[in-house]
């Protein structure tokens, strides 16, 4: 696993900035969609695909060596759309067409409609077990490529990771990286009210993952920890990434109504100056 | 096979024999085949393969639902995938993993589901699934097939094998005869025509298929010509020999260990009542789960053997 040299993490600032702006752009076009974990993760998935993580070519999505990135808390797909247009997949105008009939930007991913997604996600749990699965394929196929998958806190509730974080341990899955999204927030309200997931990183280390916490809006820190967990052997790796659910939409900021609710024009103008856009 | 012949096979063996045969047989040839099992490798039979090819087994425990999203992720490298575990379990407690991460994706995986139907026996209605089928053929992207003998269960993984995309095939735990002839072929979408008749038709798929072709030849006995189809394969569903049944003879009695809703009967009259509407008498189950017992004693207290099939067809034709 060749690491990225040492980060420009000025630059990287810059480009998550603009996946922000893209984010709450298309989905007050959009009129749905979910702007909280989009926004709070924009931090983490900009490292990821920016900072020299993903080998991945825009040109030939289906590069059979490519890394691979399962987004399992599907309906973040915004953030993923706003950096799959940014690296050149499909024109950035695609992106003001979110949740249209006919769009390639489905609301949930699906490939068959968006070049550069690599599975079909939206349900919670099961996208994780898809993501397994391709690690190990490329176990089995002799080829090198290592899989990223995104997953969150409220997807620590379904059953199915849980069995995902088995099998992965007990296969000794080490191509497999996972980040979890967590925000203390779901849908319904907080997880402590709605469901608590208690302590994630002790729960991952009990199933025998490495697992470490980190703050998920501070991409020095993020980058730090994935090269540690990069340079694990024979065991899956999980960053449970302390966001801040809005991230850096002072309006948005925790609050649990902005986890599935689109801004409305006004509310995109409020948020835009604040990105110091317009 | 002349339609008079009277078939006494003397060898039985299920068909989740011989898919574990012909799985490990097709081990050697395609070293593209990834098995997944969820802890019932010795009972799906796929622990044939695992012992020939150890590397390409993957045991997922007692994780339906797991397994089937690895089976995805596993075909999406450009593996062909088979995954076993009892049919309850396979499209039952993981069907919206078989939704989501197999049918729409349209991802390669053959889902191979044993222990369906009543003649799981003895365990009883919680193993018995009779909702598969149903489950299964709604979905977009996934073929249903049900082979009717071990003969046809080895042909059937090998053509699945061949054929990409999702497939749902259907086997048993009970051992049922080797009835089919030697030159019997399958080919997925056409329901082969085991007897040939002009007065009724009467189709079957899998355990039930052998039921009725002795049907048929009873029915022979009291003048009666009854057709039979083999229609393994449900989705694809051969329409041309089933409207050819609807138009030829004077009406269609079908034949499943399953509910009556949704199943083969339903894909048969769904068939017919757009083209040429016949009389279709849906034998399986009466919207009720089973119960445990022996299977083959089962599918007679639930009127799936021979004498119910006799009755209904003669009811048919001679109202």
């Amino acid at each position: 696993m060749p690491l990225p040299p040492t980060q420009d993490f000025k630059a990287l600032a810059a480009i998550a900035r603009e996946l922000r702006i893209d984010v709450l752009t298309m989905l007050e076009k959009a009129g749905s969609g979910h702007p909280g974990g989009s926004l709070g993760m924009a931090d983490v998935y900009t490292l990821l695909w920016f900072g020299g993580y993903l080998h991945v070519d825009p040109a030939n999505p289906q590069w059979p060596d490519r890394d691979r990135f399962v987004l399992s808390n599907g309906h973040i797909c915004p953030i993923l759309y706003a950096i799959l247009a940014k690296k050149g997949y499909f024109p950035r105008a695609d992106l003001w067409t979110l949740r249209k009939l006919g769009s390639p930007l489905q609301g949930h991913p699906d490939f068959h409609f968006t070049r550069g997604v690599d599975a079909c996600t939206g349900s919670l749990g099961n996208g994780v077990s898809v993501a397994l699965g391709m690690a190990l394929g490329a176990r089995l196929t002799g080829r090198k490529f290592h899989v990223y998958a995104g997953s969150s806190d409220g997807e620590c509730q379904e059953g199915q990771l849980w069995e995902m974080a088995t099998a992965a341990a007990h296969h000794k899955v080490d191509n497999l990286t996972l980040f979890i999204d967590w925000n203390g927030i779901q849908i319904d309200g907080y997880n402590r009210d709605v469901m608590d997931v208690r302590d994630l990183v002790a729960k991952f280390t009990a199933f025998g993952w490495h697992a470490e916490e980190v703050n998920g809006n501070d991409m020095q820190a993020v980058d730090a920890a994935l090269r540690r967990a990069l340079a694990v052997k024979g065991q899956p790796q999980v960053l449970c990434c302390r966001t801040v659910l809005g991230t850096p939409i002072s309006f948005m900021l925790n609050k649990p109504h902005w986890h599935g609710v689109a801004p409305n024009a006004e509310e995109l103008k409020k948020a835009l100056a604040e990105l110091g856009a317009s | 096979m002349s339609p008079t012949t009277v078939t006494q096979p003397q060898q039985k063996i299920a068909t989740r024999e011989s898919y574990g045969k012909a799985l490990a047989a097709l081990g050697a040839e395609r070293p593209d085949i990834v098995v997944l099992d969820a802890d019932l490798s010795g009972s799906t039979k796929t622990n044939v393969f695992a012992k020939a090819y150890p590397q390409r087994f993957l045991n997922i425990g007692v994780a339906e639902a797991n397994m089937m999203g690895i089976a995805s992720g596993l075909a999406s490298t450009g593996l062909t995938v088979f995954a076993s575990s009892f049919a309850m379990f396979a499209a039952g407690k993981a069907y919206e993993q078989v939704r989501q991460e197999i049918a729409l994706p349209v991802a390669n995986v053959r889902i191979c589901a044993t222990h369906a139907g009543l003649t799981v026996g003895e365990d009883g209605a919680s193993h018995q699934v009779l909702e598969d089928i149903a489950l299964m053929r709604v979905l977009p992207n996934m073929r249903v097939i049900v082979p009717s003998d071990g003969l046809e269960a080895e042909q059937v993984i090998r053509a699945v094998a061949a054929t990409p995309g999702p497939f749902y095939v259907r086997l048993s735990r009970m051992a049922t005869p080797l009835f089919l002839p030697a030159d019997y072929r399958f080919a997925l979408g056409r329901a082969a025509r085991l007897r040939d008749g002009k007065d009724v038709t009467i189709i079957g798929a899998g355990v039930t298929t052998w039921y009725c072709t002795q049907a048929a030849d009873a029915l022979a006995a009291e003048g009666i010509s009854a057709r039979v189809l083999n229609c393994s394969s449900i989705k694809p569903l051969d329409t041309e020999a089933v409207l050819a049944a609807a138009r030829e003879t004077r009406g269609i009695v079908t034949v499943e260990e399953h509910q009556r809703a949704c199943g083969l009967g339903s894909a048969v009259a769904e068939c017919v009542t757009e083209a040429h509407p016949c009389r279709v008498v849906r034998l399986g189950m009466q919207d009720r789960f089973g119960e445990t017992g022996p299977g083959d004693k089962l599918l007679e207290h639930f009127g799936l053997t021979t004498p119910a099939i006799v009755q209904a067809a003669r009811q048919l034709v001679r109202p």
